[in-house]
């Protein structure tokens, strides 16, 4: 979906000391306040949830920093100034979805729930291998997600900080994962949640300041900003660019009934995935009751919201005053849209902020995925399945540590590994595997009582396997020329992306799955599930204040 | 509320509390009133995107009309879509802490569980 990992050997803009600097100094005040607030850190509540001491505002803008990865900042501010309405598209189903976590998901999940996603769907059914199922494909959606951060870090070094050699940029995917263990090693969920913070006060802010000065460019006039950008693709000399019209759909999804369903197939993965991410489900769990939980969501619904209607002006502004053939010609090529519209606005500071800032986002993101990863790993499978829960919470918060350390050397071979390569369809692979193994046990689970364990089993595994098998026999790995292995071709699956067929998948085989065992689980087990959702008894407390 | 027993609070209630309690009117009419609003308004926002979606892949003449200089049927549609998503958050947090929360809250004081 979103590239973040065009290379080019051409020379970078801006001076690379500066953004290194401002770098550095994010790098320093956020691990002083990780140290801080790491003294509290002395149980697996306090561990994995912070002890559920967030206020709802302070858990929405970390969702919002979370939530907002380095792929929604570059990816889409470049896909509108290249193509226009359709990378306008990412941004509104990255935002309506929202709706399907406030309304259905949020305060129930809050209720429910402790550690971990898989605490909600395996509470009143069998709870191994539900937790088991849940666990996998928690493990899965982060991993993807993980890589795919990684790899881009790689892309975005050499834009932002003009590391152009293969073994740099090595170095610096090394430095962020190290970074990202120390973070939620010392840290935990409270020291992740403060990073979160930060990144997005300073991504949020900065957006709104360039923003602002665009805009002013146009004397506040936004038609005429459309006219100018849409002037300056026409008279565009790169091949094929002059003929768009960015102002309509059709400019990248246009064409062949393939690559019309494919972007269907793309917007039902991202308005259904946003609800069934873990590590934005886990966010939940910070926060004292389900109404701080929905505070915490309306607050990252305006952040959101606030963030992508900024990236719009900023994609076009960027074509209408950069142009799209500076942009393309840029290492980094449509990623580099938002730099240098930053650069031709305020200079070389703005342009370090801002390169500063998109290095930290992925920073955050990826300590956020990886507590949540290391938390249900010790939890759902170390905890429970494996020691059949006779193990205590800081034997958990033990075994979580190790995870976090074996997932932040993974995730650095693995990024080091795809140095180059196109992963950034993992991204929309994440949102996929959510939306079709975890979103339908997790409504089901909340709102159908006569759901049981063959239900969730079948839809996880069969989202979740089907989910995979697509990519891998899809034009994504294989049998194009932006392919993973452009020299081979499996490929027979039209589309790069599953969800049209893998997320309908998964809610029918929760309905068949269920409707075909006599199975109708413990009924004070789903009272009590029922009741706690709804009214918040027996919920987790927060620890202190 | 009929057949619940009191418990001393900071205990967890038993599970035969939590069976009398979802079969009392009162537990009833909080579920009634949840998906009274977020059925209906879950399926009006997902029938929503999903007619900005359908329009901007196979009516692309009709998204491209311009409204109003440069700006065109589509980007108002996406805008409205912005529009929409915070007016439905507005508008759930408005319904929730006027009509679920109050409900949450008795019964959680029969059950003797405060929510601090």
């Amino acid at each position: 979906m979103i590239h973040v990992s065009h290379l080019a050997a051409d020379s970078t803009i801006g001076n690379p000391a500066i953004n290194i600097a401002i770098f550095v100094a994010f790098v320093v005040i956020t691990l002083t306040i990780v140290i801080r607030v790491s003294r509290r850190n002395t149980n697996a509540t306090e561990y994995f949830t912070a002890g559920h001491a967030f206020s709802g505002r302070q858990n929405g803008v970390a969702i919002a920093g979370d939530y907002l990865s380095a792929a929604s900042f570059l990816g889409i501010a470049g896909a509108v100034a290249v193509y226009g309405y359709d990378g306008f598209l990412y941004s509104i189903g990255f935002l309506v979805a929202w709706l399907v976590a406030l309304l259905l998901v949020a305060e129930l999940l809050r209720n429910t729930g402790k550690f971990t996603m898989a605490d909600v769907l395996s509470f009143r059914l069998k709870q191994k291998p539900v937790r088991l199922a849940a666990a996998s494909s928690t493990l899965t959606v982060s991993l993807f997600y993980l890589l795919a951060q990684m790899a881009g870090a790689g892309g975005l070094v050499a834009l932002l900080l003009d590391v152009q050699s293969r073994l740099g940029q090595s170095v610096v995917i090394a430095v962020v994962g190290v970074l990202m263990m120390v973070y939620v090693l010392i840290g935990g969920m409270a020291g992740t949640t403060w990073v979160q913070i930060i990144k997005a006060v300073l991504l949020i802010t900065g957006a709104g300041v360039m923003t602002f000065l665009i805009l002013a460019k146009f004397g506040f006039n936004f038609s005429e900003m459309l006219g100018s950008a849409q002037a300056m693709v026409s008279q565009a000399s790169t091949a094929g660019l002059a003929e768009r019209d960015v102002l309509a759909p059709g400019a990248r999804y246009g064409g062949s009934l393939t690559s019309q369903i494919n972007l269907i197939s793309l917007a039902i993965a991202l308005v259904l995935g946003t609800a069934g991410l873990p590590h934005v489900l886990m966010r939940f769990y910070t926060v004292p009751t389900a109404k701080e939980a929905r505070r915490s969501v309306v607050w990252a619904i305006g952040l959101i919201g606030a963030f992508y209607l900024f990236t719009l002006a900023l994609g076009y502004g960027a074509a209408a005053t950069v142009g799209p053939d500076r942009i393309l010609s840029a290492p980094g090529g449509q990623n580099s849209a938002a730099p240098l519209l930053a650069f031709e606005l305020g200079g070389v500071i703005l342009l370090g902020v801002i390169s500063a800032v998109a290095f930290a986002t992925i920073l955050a993101v990826v300590a956020g995925l990886t507590i949540t990863a290391s938390a249900s790993f010790a939890h759902d499978i170390y905890a429970s399945v494996l020691k059949s829960h006779k193990v205590t919470e800081d034997e958990q918060m033990r075994v979580s540590r190790i995870t976090a350390v074996v997932l932040g050397i993974l995730a650095i071979s693995l990024g080091i590994l795809a140095l180059g390569q196109n992963v950034a369809f993992l991204v929309a692979l994440a949102f996929a595997v959510a939306a079709s193994a975890n979103l339908p046990t997790i409504l089901y689970s909340l709102y159908w009582r006569r759901f049981n364990t063959r239900g969730a089993l079948w839809s996880i595994y069969g989202g979740l396997i089907s989910c995979i098998v697509l990519i891998v026999f899809s034009p994504a790995v294989s049998g194009s020329k932006s392919s993973m292995l452009p020299g081979v071709d499996f490929a027979w699956f039209p589309l790069s992306n599953p969800g049209i067929v893998s997320i309908p998948l998964g809610f029918i085989l929760g309905v068949v799955g269920t409707l075909t065992s006599r199975d109708s689980g413990d009924p004070e087990l789903n009272a009590e599930m029922e009741v706690r959702s709804l009214t918040g008894v027996g919920a987790e407390k927060a620890t202190h204040h | 509320m009929p057949g619940t027993d009191v418990s001393p609070s900071e205990t967890q209630p038993s599970g035969a509390q939590y069976l009398a309690v979802q079969a009392s009117p009162e537990f009833q009419r909080l579920r009634r009133t949840l998906r009274r609003f977020v059925f209906p308004t879950t399926a009006f926002f997902l029938i929503w995107y999903a007619t900005y979606v359908l329009l901007g892949v196979f009516a692309h003449d009709f998204m491209a009309t311009k409204v109003w200089g440069n700006v065109n049927v589509g980007l108002l549609f996406g805008l409205g879509q912005f529009l929409t998503t915070f007016l439905i958050t507005g508008l759930y947090v408005r319904f929730a802490d006027r009509d679920l929360d109050p409900q949450a809250e008795a019964i959680r004081a029969e059950m003797h569980w405060s929510e601090k």
